[in-house]
């Protein structure tokens, strides 16, 4: 029943992807309830949540294709490679 | 699939057909353009080279998929052997007494002042985007995969070929670093 800081806090990452278990929950709640700085861990740690998802959304704007002239490198590249 | 159903493959039009699909595969995996490039590029050498392989049972586009996966988990690997073991910063202690416990100058502070605003300004995606590209390369690389390209937990280990415990070994270790490193270059000032 009685984890580390060290688990405490790798639940509480899990938990940031809903990906923790019951049980797991379990022995953070506990743990949360008598350790001060992980309770600060917790609290941060969703403030990152917040912070990573506008981080997410920022970067699903960019666009992340190759460019006309990257292609036409590529493609005569491989050209020259299915001639030889 | 049946025989009617077979697949050719025709290198002269991969790239116009897959090059960007491939890319952006790459790009969510890698976030190195050039490199991503290279690995696209490095991928239709290869393909060609075994051409002979394709038995047709496949799309041409998985077959090629399957050999950037390849060349992917590879380059994961170089990582994860080379550099990126060294570089991690330790929260914790791993051993004696306090084993697990967190090492002080490690540990969270209080962030004071107005979170709210630091959170809603726009500069914060950049220092964020500098916090993860200070971490070890391969837990960048599994973070990035796993919180900004939201690709399944399992997804991620069977393309890297790392265990469920090893991944959230990495999440765990990524975050702490991260949230140390926004602690001093953004919520404290």
């Amino acid at each position: 029943m009685k984890i580390t800081c060290n688990e405490a806090t790798e639940i509480c990452d899990k938990s940031q992807y809903k990906e923790a278990s019951i049980w797991e929950k379990i022995k953070l709640g506990t743990h949360l309830f008598l350790c001060k700085k992980c309770g600060l861990y917790a609290k941060q740690n969703k403030m990152m949540s917040v912070c990573l998802r506008k981080l997410k959304e920022a970067e699903s704007h960019k666009t992340t294709h190759l460019n006309r002239d990257e292609k036409e490198l590529m493609a005569q590249e491989l050209k020259t490679k299915i001639e030889a | 699939m049946s025989v009617t159903d077979k697949q050719f493959l025709n290198p002269e039009k991969w790239v116009s057909l897959h090059a960007d699909y491939l890319f952006n595969y790459t790009i969510s995996r890698l976030n190195d353009r050039d490199l991503a490039k290279d690995l696209v590029q490095d991928t239709f050498f290869s393909a060609l080279k075994a051409k002979d392989n394709f038995k047709g049972e496949s799309s041409e586009r998985t077959w090629l998929i399957a050999i950037l996966k390849r060349k992917i988990v590879d380059y994961y690997r170089k990582i994860n052997s080379t550099k990126g073991k060294a570089e991690v910063r330790m929260s914790f202690y791993a051993e004696g007494e306090k084993e697990g416990e967190w090492l002080e100058e490690r540990a969270p502070t209080d962030w004071s002042g107005e979170i709210e605003k630091k959170i809603e300004n726009e500069e914060l995606a950049i220092v964020l985007e500098k916090c993860i590209e200070s971490l070890p390369e391969k837990y960048a690389m599994v973070f990035r995969m796993k919180t900004v390209h939201q690709i399944e937990t399992e997804d991620i280990c069977n393309e890297l070929e790392i265990t469920s415990t090893n991944f959230w070994v990495i999440i765990h270790r990524a975050r702490t670093q991260l949230r140390k490193c926004m602690e001093e270059n953004w919520f404290k000032i």
